[in-house]
């Protein structure tokens, strides 16, 4: 097991069932059951694998995932300047919103890149002027323009065999 | 397309997740006081006008090995920079590919496009292949490594 903690990877049934959940759950009414039919699994099995990989943090969700701007939200990505000192009291205030999808720290003069996810434009603009407010810095946004591409779909690394299983290929 | 008070309690009903169990849709309904039926043919619809993407994982790329996370920014001239911004998005290891606004004098970037991989070698090779794509259409570029998800929980709605 030592092996997986260095080198990351799925058994080979669950990097399997993870590629297929990166498409469409179909919407019947045992959806887990018709997904498990397509890869030889059955509805506990699909259903105990996924409730293993959210809870060891593989999966971080596993439901809808919502474009609110075909709704009329917006996504605006925006960056601030925070000195050293105040960086984590500054992280604290902006991830206390809502709206405020991801932050990251990034390593550049600008250090800190948030997502405003908001239900309209009007919402977005005023958790931006709300973050200006709380922490006293100017917020450098960088609404988006024209979009090219959007979701990642990298390979699924492959551990040698399923946990527990005595033959593994060479 | 708006939303309706329906789509929006469904909404904020799974975007933490949908139940896992045997049939979800109908564990939905149970909590909006609906059939499992409604809860699908909405999903069906929300899904054919793109406000839902997928209903489907998403895999935590750290987890899974991808520790390098960069994004990497892009000074393309605007005649050219639609047209390249398709191809650079069509690089494999490109996730999010957008055009934003410059912010002159500081940020001259207009084309930004997150490059992922094991390494930051891997990332570095990635980012000569954009650099390699643009040539001389891009006059200056920079990229910045993520060093600490402080947040990562994706769209909320409020629930009433």
């Amino acid at each position: 097991m030592t092996r997986t903690d260095t080198l990351p990877g799925l058994a080979p049934r669950d990097a399997q069932l993870v590629e297929r959940l990166h498409g469409d759950l179909p919407l019947t009414d045992h959806p887990f059951a018709a997904v498990g039919a397509e890869l030889g699994m059955d509805e506990d099995e699909v259903l105990e694998r996924l409730h293993r990989l959210l809870a060891q943090g593989v999966l971080t969700r596993f439901g809808p995932l919502v474009q609110i701007e075909r709704a009329g939200g917006r996504f605006v990505l925006a960056a601030l300047e925070v000195p050293e000192a105040r960086f984590d009291e500054v992280a604290a205030l902006v991830n206390a919103l809502p709206e405020v999808a991801h932050n990251y720290r990034r390593e550049h003069a600008f250090n800190m890149w948030f997502v405003v996810a908001a239900e309209s434009a009007a919402l977005a603009d005023a958790t931006l002027a709300r973050v200006a407010e709380l922490t006293g810095l100017p917020v450098h946004a960088f609404p988006k323009e024209r979009e090219y591409f959007v979701e990642l779909r990298l390979p699924i690394p492959r551990v040698q065999a399923e946990p527990g299983s005595a033959h593994g290929p060479r | 397309m708006a939303l309706d008070e329906f789509d929006r309690q469904l909404i904020a009903a799974t975007q933490s997740g949908l139940p896992l169990v045997p049939r979800p849709y109908e564990a939905v309904g149970a909590m909006l006081g609906v059939s499992g039926e409604v809860v699908r043919e909405r999903f069906a619809r929300l899904l054919a006008s793109g406000v839902i993407r997928r209903i489907g994982a998403v895999p935590n790329h750290y987890r899974l090995g991808y520790v390098a996370n960069g994004m990497t920014v892009w000074d393309v001239v605007d005649a050219r920079v639609d047209e390249l911004g398709a191809q650079v998005g069509a690089l494999p290891g490109v996730s999010h590919c957008y055009r934003r606004p410059r912010e002159l004098p500081r940020w001259p970037y207009n084309l930004f496009a997150m490059l992922h991989g094991r390494s930051r070698e891997e990332v570095e090779q990635q980012r000569f292949e954009v650099r390699a794509l643009l040539g001389d259409a891009s006059r200056a570029d920079d990229v910045l490594y993520s060093s600490a998800i402080l947040k990562k929980t994706g769209l909320r709605l409020s629930g009433d």
